[in-house]
């Protein structure tokens, strides 16, 4: 009993090509007017200029390993000066031979990071292995124990430098912000007033300052002969400077929160740090996810600032390298190397900052 | 709050006076410390700054390498501390440092209001203009109107602007943060002129595109002697500076280098035996090992051997001896007696 369909009633058209495809995306987005019409060419236009030069200038006459006299007869991008300088720009002053070490403790710092990275592994152990992984990551750096040499902190610079004062000063910065923060909120007067002016006093000024006087005011007050490390006087500076930021950001989070939570915690009879940790803090930290990621990326770039106070972060070790004679007038490569190391990851925080919020997001 | 006002500075000057006790034996805090703390450039081709591999070389780190050859009999045993032009003075007034060896120019004002000694010039230096020859400029009083490349808080800034008023002309001045950026600045044509030191102007015009296309002005206009400094009040401290740095050039007028000193050793001039240590008094006086300057020029080498390794014909600064050749060939260099 099948029923044949009948004929020729009606034809299987393709739609016509202008329909489908990219040539009716291009046309539904890019010539869908005059005015979008003009806009399109107009930027095809700069495109078609400045694009092809870039990539035979980046890519095509390059030198990427080569003495600087090459570079001077070539008209284009000198990476040499990137890969001929690498291990200072990236180690600084750590002995030539021992560089081995604070890759091996970088190394270990991207595992732990990416590992954490899933929520799943959000376990005690967890934790044991960033207590080793730190541990051993700072045996790396400082020696002196099971029989590697000692490096003095003062030899240490670059890249390692640059996540040093960037991991450990977000991570103290993110606790100590929630405190002040819940000080600020506090009705007991003495914390509330310190909290509130601490607060204000810190964001009144800015990091180059504080950084300043830790460098240069500070010394002067301690007796003579004392001297405390520049590189934990720079990370004390900037876990200060992060966290007033950081407080404000999770002030905005607590008061963001229902009344009504705030009521029930307190109706089921948990007291003020029950309450807290169970339920208010949760709330109020993920409302404030991507502010406070926001934070942490400019904190991550503002290490470059450690300059003034004779640290070679990342950025200073670069910049040596360009006082070089050599390399002097290929500043523009350099430049482009270090910010790609900054943007990948100021990317994987900003990245990773919406996935977790998403994966938090339980529509309350 | 008045009360406070008045307690505050006698706390300052109480820690300042106590400070200063302490300070009166560097020598002994540095040789319990083991080695020396230079504060230095850092950036500053030829004079201080760290190579591919992280090791600092400079005519300023030699300077400092001298000091730590004359104490510890090895030239190795410095440590050196990158320091700004802002953060140089206060690191020396904090005890920091224990000597600044940064091309710091000698002037009244920081010699006496900011309490520092300056040993003997390790390098005469003056402020100079490079421009670009088809400019059809030949003497800086021909640059009226012209724009100027010019690092900012500097004695050059000052200097420059100085020039401009006494000879009655006008500046643009173009004014960028660091050395590398303002040279690529000037290059790319966006000012007529760059003025700085003109030790530095002969680095910059070495690494230009084509170096035959520029050209240093003749007028120099300011006088910029580079030397060593050390804190107020502590003498024995100021000359060991002062005779490292003079046994430099003595080194350079008696011939001796880091070659032939062990022949020299067995000289019969009683002038180099004593300089040598070979007959002793001069490391007595000066509370160090009679081995003292021949240590340095062991290890470091004379004058000449530091500026030709640094800055001279050899390097890209390729700068010629001129104000740094000895009193006897025209220069400034002189040496008093070591004895």
């Amino acid at each position: 009993m099948e029923e044949t369909p009948p004929e020729k009633t009606t034809q299987r058209l393709r739609p016509p090509i202008r329909n489908v495809g990219i040539l009716s995306w291009i046309r539904a987005n890019l010539f869908n007017g005059w005015f979008n019409t003009i806009l399109s060419l107009v930027f095809a236009y700069v495109l078609f200029l400045t694009i092809p030069p870039f990539i035979e200038w980046a890519f095509i006459n390059s030198n990427w390993v080569s003495t600087s006299e090459e570079c001077k007869a070539s008209s284009g991008a000198c990476w040499s000066i990137v890969t001929a300088n690498i291990r200072f720009i990236l180690f600084g002053f750590y002995p030539h031979d021992l560089q081995w070490r604070p890759l091996l403790a970088v190394v270990i710092l991207v595992l732990l990071l990416f590992y954490s990275q899933n929520r799943k592994h959000w376990a005690k152990s967890l934790a044991y292995a960033w207590a080793i992984g730190l541990f051993s990551m700072g045996l790396l750096l400082k020696g002196g124990l099971f029989g590697l040499v000692s490096v003095d902190s003062s030899n240490w610079g670059g890249l390692p430098l640059t996540l040093l004062l960037s991991v450990f000063g977000l991570t103290a910065a993110y606790p100590v912000g929630i405190i002040l923060a819940l000080g600020r909120q506090s009705n007991m007067p003495i914390i509330k007033s310190f909290c509130i002016i601490y607060i204000e006093l810190i964001r009144g000024v800015p990091l180059i300052s504080l950084l300043f006087m830790s460098s240069v005011v500070f010394p002067l007050f301690l007796p003579e002969g004392m001297s405390i490390n520049p590189i934990l006087r720079a990370q004390v500076a900037i876990i200060m400077f992060t966290a007033a930021y950081i407080a404000e950001v999770v002030r905005g989070g607590l008061q963001g929160v229902e009344r009504g939570q705030y009521e029930a915690a307190e109706s089921i009879g948990l007291n003020y740090f029950q309450s807290m940790r169970r339920i208010i803090l949760p709330q109020a930290l993920r409302i404030v996810i991507p502010p406070s990621v926001s934070i942490l990326i400019s904190a991550f770039k503002d290490t470059s600032l450690v300059v003034i106070i004779a640290l070679y972060d990342l950025l200073k070790t670069t910049q040596t390298t360009l006082s070089d004679p050599k390399w002097m007038g290929y500043s523009s490569e350099a430049y482009i190397f270090v910010a790609m190391i900054y943007f990948v990851c100021c990317f994987f925080m900003s990245n990773y900052s919406r996935k977790l919020e998403k994966e938090l997001d339980t529509d309350l | 709050m008045k009360q406070l006002t008045r307690v505050v500075p006698s706390v300052v000057a109480a820690l300042c006076l106590s400070a200063s006790i302490a300070m009166a034996g560097t020598l002994d805090d540095v040789k319990a410390k083991g080695f020396i703390q230079a504060g230095v450039n850092g950036d500053l081709f030829g004079f201080a700054k760290p190579d591919s591999k992280g090791v600092w070389k400079g005519l300023d780190v030699d300077t400092a390498r001298a000091i730590a050859a004359a104490i510890f009999g090895d030239a190795d045993k410095v440590k050196y501390t990158p320091l700004t032009a802002k953060t140089r003075f206060t690191a020396l007034q904090s005890g920091e440092i224990d000597v600044l060896t940064r091309n710091a120019t000698q002037t009244l004002s920081r010699d006496t209001s900011l309490g520092l000694n300056f040993a003997h010039v390790n390098f005469y230096d003056g402020q100079g203009f490079l421009i670009k020859k088809d400019l059809g400029v030949t003497s800086a009083t021909q640059l009226d109107g012209a724009s100027v490349c010019v690092l900012p808080g500097t004695t050059t800034e000052q200097n420059v602007a100085d020039y401009f008023r006494v000879h009655k002309m006008t500046m643009n001045p173009v004014v960028i943060e660091n050395t590398a950026e303002l040279s690529k600045a000037f290059f790319a044509g966006r000012c007529d002129c760059m003025t700085s030191d003109a030790s530095q102007l002969a680095g910059i015009r070495a690494v230009a595109p084509t170096p035959a296309d520029y050209m240093l002005l003749p007028e120099i206009i300011s006088k910029e002697p580079l030397a060593p400094a050390v804190r107020h009040g502590d003498d024995q401290w100021l000359d060991i500076v002062n005779y490292s740095v003079l046994a430099l050039i003595a080194a350079e007028e008696m011939g001796i280098t880091s070659e032939n000193i062990d022949e020299m050793l067995k000289s019969t001039d009683p002038k180099i035996l004593r300089f040598l240590g070979v007959s002793p008094g001069n490391g007595e006086s000066l509370g160090l090992d009679e081995k003292w300057a021949y240590n340095i020029i062991k290890q470091v080498g004379n004058y000449a051997e530091v500026f030709e390794r640094n800055v001279g014909a050899q390097t890209p600064l390729k700068i010629e001896r001129g104000l740094n050749a000895l009193w006897n060939n025209g220069g400034l260099m002189y040496s008093p007696p070591f004895k």
